[in-house]
């Protein structure tokens, strides 16, 4: 038995003839940051919304804690422990930065069927939102309105959001799209605590962000993973380079 | 205290001393029309879940405000004809009694509304408006077409029903119960509004896939604010039925359903007051406007008109800025 918190096993999706995803099996082990890039158009976008259960695919299986989730709903993959940051900020942009936080507790407690009581006086609601916020930086602004918050910390929102979920896996596209080299690095050193928590599987473009993260790096090109290993591996592999990190370099 | 704080406490106060200064004055005119705007307003807050926090603009309250009428109508008619409504299985008689009309009222309103709404909330948009109007529209035919109550012609009630301890012909007495029911609710929306499930509804209207990703199904949130909505506005049928102790399927028309959308936009959408404050200004106009022509439905028009260019968040939003936000 593998210790692969979330695995896919040979996932395949085409839309027509383009294929989108080919035959992908990649795993996301305990304590670990395993970083997805590639170029535009790779398909790491389809891969995600897979993995995360806006797409269905049209082969393969997708594992969450050894369970089969293949064909589980997108809020029932969330309840059981999937939490996910998005590349474009999701935000109840006319709620409190607070109340947004809170979303993740909800869904988490099973309480969004709860009617009479209120939310913002409900400590174990609180808590959680505030202590999250409190991790990414954002505890000033938890009485702005979201729409306030600069595009830096719309993505310290989102993954407020996928920490009060308290999940067992995070799916996070692009966290550092848009932040600038101060916020980058805030991010940075906060994603490296927290796959003590949880294991990341992160989208990024941002290299030097994933090759001072990454505990493995996996390459996807034209739908396909072309090469998994270490940062030193990838780097050093040649078709990687040639597909790659040639250009950018 | 908040801008928005004492445009409610006005509108509280306008519905408390204009039917006590029309009751000392003899006026029992003036307390009917403001019974009907607190009814309007019940009915408006009850779509306001719906189409303000939930975002699901259904142009089908009508069904339901129709479905709370005829549980009136039908229970009554029958307690005055002494004809039961049914013998076999079980004998279900007919009542006079407000509080248990009230009651079968929201429970069928409410089953129509899970209906009405597990298969609509399927469709988004401008699917959802049409679909909800194509059940509005059938529950419409249908009661045009039920001879047993009254077909096109609707069912008249004699007495207006009775509620223990009062004398509910005397106006002013069932403009109090009205005007307690529209609190009581109103009291319970503003709790519902600060509860998990409000913050969820209203943060799922504004992004629905932030909502399942956090594990809450967009469609069950949708799905009990449908039901909760259709129940309150099923009671705002009942009480209206009961003032005018006259049933028709005009009830269920499709310009009932438009008009409650007018008061929810007119006041202001997402505001717990906004429904009250709309339902009050359409009767007011009705009223003086109705008064100088016939066309008064023109400069109605043109109000409404004005609200959605110039001020979105409805009247409410004009007089007390952008909602407040929760922290």
């Amino acid at each position: 038995m593998s210790d692969a918190v979330l695995e896919t096993r040979n996932l395949s999706k085409r839309f027509g003839a383009l294929v989108a995803s080919d035959d992908i099996s990649l795993s996301l082990k305990t304590g670990e940051i395993h970083a997805l890039i590639g170029p535009n158009g790779a398909g790491k976008s389809t891969l995600i919304a897979q993995i995360s259960g806006a797409l269905r695919p049209d082969e393969g299986r997708i594992f969450l804690d050894h369970q089969e989730i293949t064909h589980v709903s997108m809020p029932k993959r969330a309840r059981r422990g999937l939490g996910r940051s998005f590349q474009i900020s999701e935000l109840a942009l006319d709620d409190s930065v607070l109340e947004n936080a809170m979303l993740g507790a909800i869904g988490a407690t099973g309480s969004a069927f709860s009617l009479f009581r209120p939310a913002l006086k409900t400590d174990d609601l609180r808590q959680r939102a505030e202590e999250a916020l409190f991790r990414v930086g954002l505890k000033d602004q938890m009485q702005s309105r979201a729409s306030e918050l600069s595009h830096g910390q719309r993505r310290q929102l989102e993954v407020a959001i996928a920490l009060t979920l308290k999940p067992k896996a995070f799916v996070m596209d692009e966290p550092m799209a848009g932040l600038g080299a101060e916020g980058s690095k805030t991010m940075v050193g906060f994603l490296d605590g927290l796959r003590q928590e949880a294991p990341i599987l992160l989208v990024e473009h941002d290299m030097d962000a994933v090759f001072a993260l990454a505990d493995r790096v996996s390459v996807l090109v034209y739908g396909k993973i072309i090469a998994t290993g270490t940062v030193q591996d990838i780097r050093a592999n040649p078709d990687v380079r040639a597909a790659y990190l040639g250009d950018m370099e | 205290m908040t801008r928005e704080a004492l445009v409610n406490g006005a509108l509280i106060a306008g519905l408390v001393l204009v039917p006590l200064w029309a009751w000392m004055a003899d006026e029992p005119f003036i307390i009917t029309l403001t019974t009907r705007a607190a009814i309007f307003a019940l009915a408006a807050v009850g779509l306001n879940l719906c189409l303000g926090t939930g975002g699901l603009v259904s142009l089908g309250h009508a069904a339901f405000f129709g479905i709370g009428g005829y549980a009136m109508g039908i229970l009554a008619s029958h307690a005055q004809s002494y004809q039961p409504i049914m013998e076999t299985p079980f004998l279900i008689n007919g009542t006079k009694s407000m509080p248990i009309i009230w009651l079968v009222a929201c429970l069928a309103s409410g089953l129509a509304a899970a209906l009405i709404g597990a298969l609509s909330l399927r469709t988004a948009g401008v699917y959802f408006i049409m679909i909800t109007l194509a059940f509005g529209q059938m529950l419409y035919y249908f009661a045009i077409s039920w001879p047993a109550y009254g077909g096109e012609d609707g069912l008249s009630i004699y007495v207006r029903n009775g509620f223990p301890g009062l004398n509910t012909l005397d106006p002013i007495q069932f403009y109090a119960l009205v005007f307690c029911i529209l609190m009581l609710t109103l009291g319970l929306m503003s709790r519902l509004m600060k509860s998990p499930f409000g913050l969820a509804l209203n943060a799922a209207r504004q992004s629905p896939l932030r909502a399942s990703t956090v594990g809450i199904s967009p469609y069950r949130l949708r799905l009990l604010a449908f039901t909760l909505s259709g129940m309150i506005t099923g009671l705002a049928g009942a009480l209206f039925a009961d003032l005018n102790r006259f049933v028709s399927p005009s009830m269920f028309s499709w310009q009932t359903s438009g008009e409650i959308i007018v008061f929810v936009i007119l006041g202001g959408t997402a505001r717990l007051f906004g429904p009250v404050a709309g339902a009050v200004v359409f009767i007011l106009l009705e009223h003086v406007l109705g008064g100088i022509s016939d066309y008064w439905h023109i400069h109605l028009g043109l109000l409404l008109l004005a609200v959605v260019l110039f001020a979105p968040g409805g009247l409410l939003g004009l007089i007390a800025g952008r909602r407040k936000i929760h922290v």
